[in-house]
């Protein structure tokens, strides 16, 4: 090929890149998708699952206690409507049971409840929950609402029978704070693939690439050029995500350096397979069947909308090989769980899939026909 | 040195050989002409000398460089429009030039280059909203931003209007009186004419002619001819007391080939002698029209495409057929 290339010039990926970006904004279209439509998934589903259900939740119970004061418990908890009480016998193992019947939630109520609540010894239940299901925090509400009942009925309010959250996760309560990373990950798939899809295919049947191949920009810098642009648009994308969620829903989010590798690696992964699959597309119409057909599954797939440990079991399968999932699953785990051990495997799973995909989208990619 | 030296240069794709041994040179401060029907091969021969598509077999030299293997060199010097030229929707030309001089690292005076293609009153309309012939201005303007000795024009005024066709013309005879060296292609035998020094008629991935007009039509046309209106028996009283070639078509008109000076006086006192009417008389030579159709058997229609014999129209009917 071209034997006679020189060195990568910054000067003319910053060129690029401020031609593109004023180009991309003036364009409203891009600019929705780009920016205002994930804010507006966050306020719709953040405002649909804010409220909870309308329907009544089931929730198991296992009595270990059977004294009077359990089966006023359980009663008054029945009473509230909110929930419905299905007892579970105190031979079996609660959590095996609780996912042998693919339910989160469930209150245990120790062996000596009556007793230590007569003698005035604080006494917890443990309450069970997937803190990303809106049930969860239903029924902890619930529970907690009896409780403060029977405190206030015998104790003036003294705090003798307390709550014992049992949780994977147990600072995270509200679904939003789920949907924030799901759909952070969601604007790093969108914007980046489809818009590269898009040019890749339409610069070369309008010869757009022939016109630039004929100025001394490179297509390395041309490419640099557009992942620095994404990279931009997805750190906007994602401090307006953040603001909206944090100030509309009172979000819980933890915020730290961690994340800039995401946000960096996200888009220029994306980016890169849009290019890919324009490329290799014969035809712009193809190139946006192939480029949907990609980021459709991956989408809902990857834990976008909802946790992926409510998909069956298949479905997880196949989520591990999207590499959105670990995009995802990296950007809950630093804003969510702060768990950094995930982290640290999910981000070098991205980098490697990153620089597979670049590389590919590098290759294939081709200013000039023979 | 010679700007442009091509020799023997072809290329197939599949089956079809779309340049099939092409040969030649332009000079300094020259504007050549690829004149061809559509499919002649004029596109693909450019664009082996732009170095955007790699030739089969052969030797070019473009400032001295292969353009294939010393393309990224080759596009700091020339300036290129490409067939159909198009830009990014959202970009004005103002920006469009600042872009393209980032990019080859130079510094241009955008007002300047826009007032040389006449588009100075569209600087800041979004490229999306220009007419056509504005695009291809603007074309014209990005290949001037790195100041190019030699320019590649394919099909400058494709699908223009008369008028906008013009000013393009306009441009193209400014870039000449600057001294650049200019190649187009077109299909339009006019706009071969009006601004090229040098012509290559090209059909089917060959040159069939090239040359100066006058000297494609001396080498190709039939010469000088006198017409007179008159009926069949003229025709054949003057065939008959000359040595002259004459020839008759259905419609009237007596078509008589005149190599001396003298055929004429000849003609006309046999005309005179014959006693018989006849109307309007004129000399006539064959056009680059007529002789483009003799070379690729056909007329073009203004696409480019050609329009095979007996089907033409018109009134510039010679008898020739």
């Amino acid at each position: 090929m071209m034997g006679d290339t020189e060195m990568v010039s910054a000067k003319r990926i910053m060129a690029d890149l401020r031609f593109y970006g004023r180009g991309y904004l003036r364009n409203t279209v891009g600019l929705f998708f780009g920016l205002i439509f994930p804010v507006i998934l966050i306020l719709i589903f953040g405002a649909i699952f804010a409220n909870g259900f309308s329907g009544t939740i089931t929730v198991y119970v296992q009595n270990r206690d059977n004294g009077p004061l359990s089966n006023a418990f359980i009663g008054a908890i029945n009473k509230t409507q909110t929930v419905s009480v299905v007892l579970v016998d105190s031979s079996e193992n609660f959590s095996q049971y609780l996912s042998a019947h693919s339910a989160s939630d469930g209150i245990v109520i120790p062996q000596d409840f009556s007793s230590k609540y007569n003698a005035s010894i604080p006494v917890n239940v443990t309450v069970y929950g997937n803190p990303s299901q809106s049930s969860s925090s239903i029924l902890s509400g619930t529970v907690t609402e009896v409780i403060n009942l029977l405190n206030l009925e015998h104790y003036k309010g003294i705090p003798i029978i307390g709550v014992d959250p049992t949780s994977v996760n147990n600072q995270a309560t509200k679904y939003i704070d789920f949907l924030i990373p799901g759909l952070i990950g969601f604007s790093i798939l969108v914007s980046p693939m489809f818009s590269l899809v898009n040019v890749s295919s339409e610069y070369k049947k309008t010869k757009l690439f022939k016109e630039l191949s004929l100025t001394p920009i490179t297509k390395m810098e041309w490419l640099a050029a557009k992942v620095l642009w994404y990279i931009i648009l997805s750190a906007a994308s994602f401090a307006l995500m953040v603001a909206v969620g944090v100030l509309a829903f009172g979000a819980h989010i933890v915020l730290t350096v961690w994340l800039i590798p995401f946000l960096i690696l996200g888009p220029m992964l994306f980016a890169s397979l849009g290019m890919l699959v324009g490329t290799l597309a014969k035809s712009s119409d193809t190139a946006s069947v192939i480029g949907n057909v990609i980021t459709f599954p991956m989408m809902f797939l990857s834990g976008t909308f909802f946790p992926i440990s409510l998909m069956p079991m298949y479905l997880r399968t196949i989520a591990h090989i999207l590499p959105l999932y670990y995009v995802i699953e990296g950007l809950n785990a630093v804003m969510i769980y702060s768990n950094y051990a995930q982290v640290a495997t999910d981000l070098i799973v991205v980098t490697v899939i990153t620089i597979i995909i670049f590389m590919a989208a590098a290759r294939v990619f081709k200013w000039r026909e023979d | 040195m010679i700007p442009v030296e091509v020799n023997s240069i072809r290329k197939s794709y599949g089956a079809l050989k779309a340049v099939d041994g092409v040969s030649f040179s332009v000079s300094q401060g020259e504007v050549f002409a690829l004149l061809g029907p559509n499919g002649a091969g004029k596109t693909t021969t450019i664009e082996i000398l732009e170095g955007l598509r790699k030739r089969d077999e052969g030797d070019v030299k473009v400032l001295g460089l292969d353009p294939w293997a010393g393309g990224y060199s080759l596009h700091k010097r020339i300036g290129v429009i490409p067939q159909n030229f198009t830009f990014f929707e959202k970009q004005n030309p103002r920006e469009a030039l600042k872009y393209y001089a980032q990019l080859f690292g130079v510094s241009v005076d955008a007002d300047k280059i826009l007032e040389e293609v006449l588009l100075e009153d569209s600087a800041k309309v979004l490229y999306e909203n220009l007419s056509g012939g504005q695009r291809q201005k603007l074309g014209l303007a990005l290949s001037l931003v790195n100041s190019p000795e030699l320019l590649f024009l394919d099909e400058p005024t494709t699908g223009l209007d008369p008028t906008a066709r013009r000013t393009i013309w306009d441009v193209i005879r400014g870039l000449k009186g600057q001294g650049k060296t200019v190649i187009l292609t077109t299909h339009y035998l006019d706009e071969a004419e009006q601004l090229s020094d040098r012509v290559a008629i090209m059909n089917q991935g060959r040159i069939v002619a090239m040359g100066t007009p006058d000297e494609i039509i001396k080498e190709h046309g039939s010469g000088d001819r006198l017409e007179i209106h008159g009926s069949e028996d003229l025709a054949d009283y003057v065939k008959a007391n000359t040595r002259l070639n004459v020839n008759y078509d259905s419609k009237g008109l007596i078509s008589i080939a005149i190599n001396e000076k003298h055929d004429a006086f000849e003609a006309l006192e046999a005309v005179e002698k014959s006693g018989l009417n006849w109307g309007e008389l004129h000399s006539r030579r064959d056009s680059l029209d007529d002789v483009f159709v003799k070379l690729v058997r056909g007329k073009m229609d203004v696409h480019g495409e050609i329009k095979t014999e007996n089907d033409s129209d018109n009134s510039n009917n010679d008898g020739r057929h």
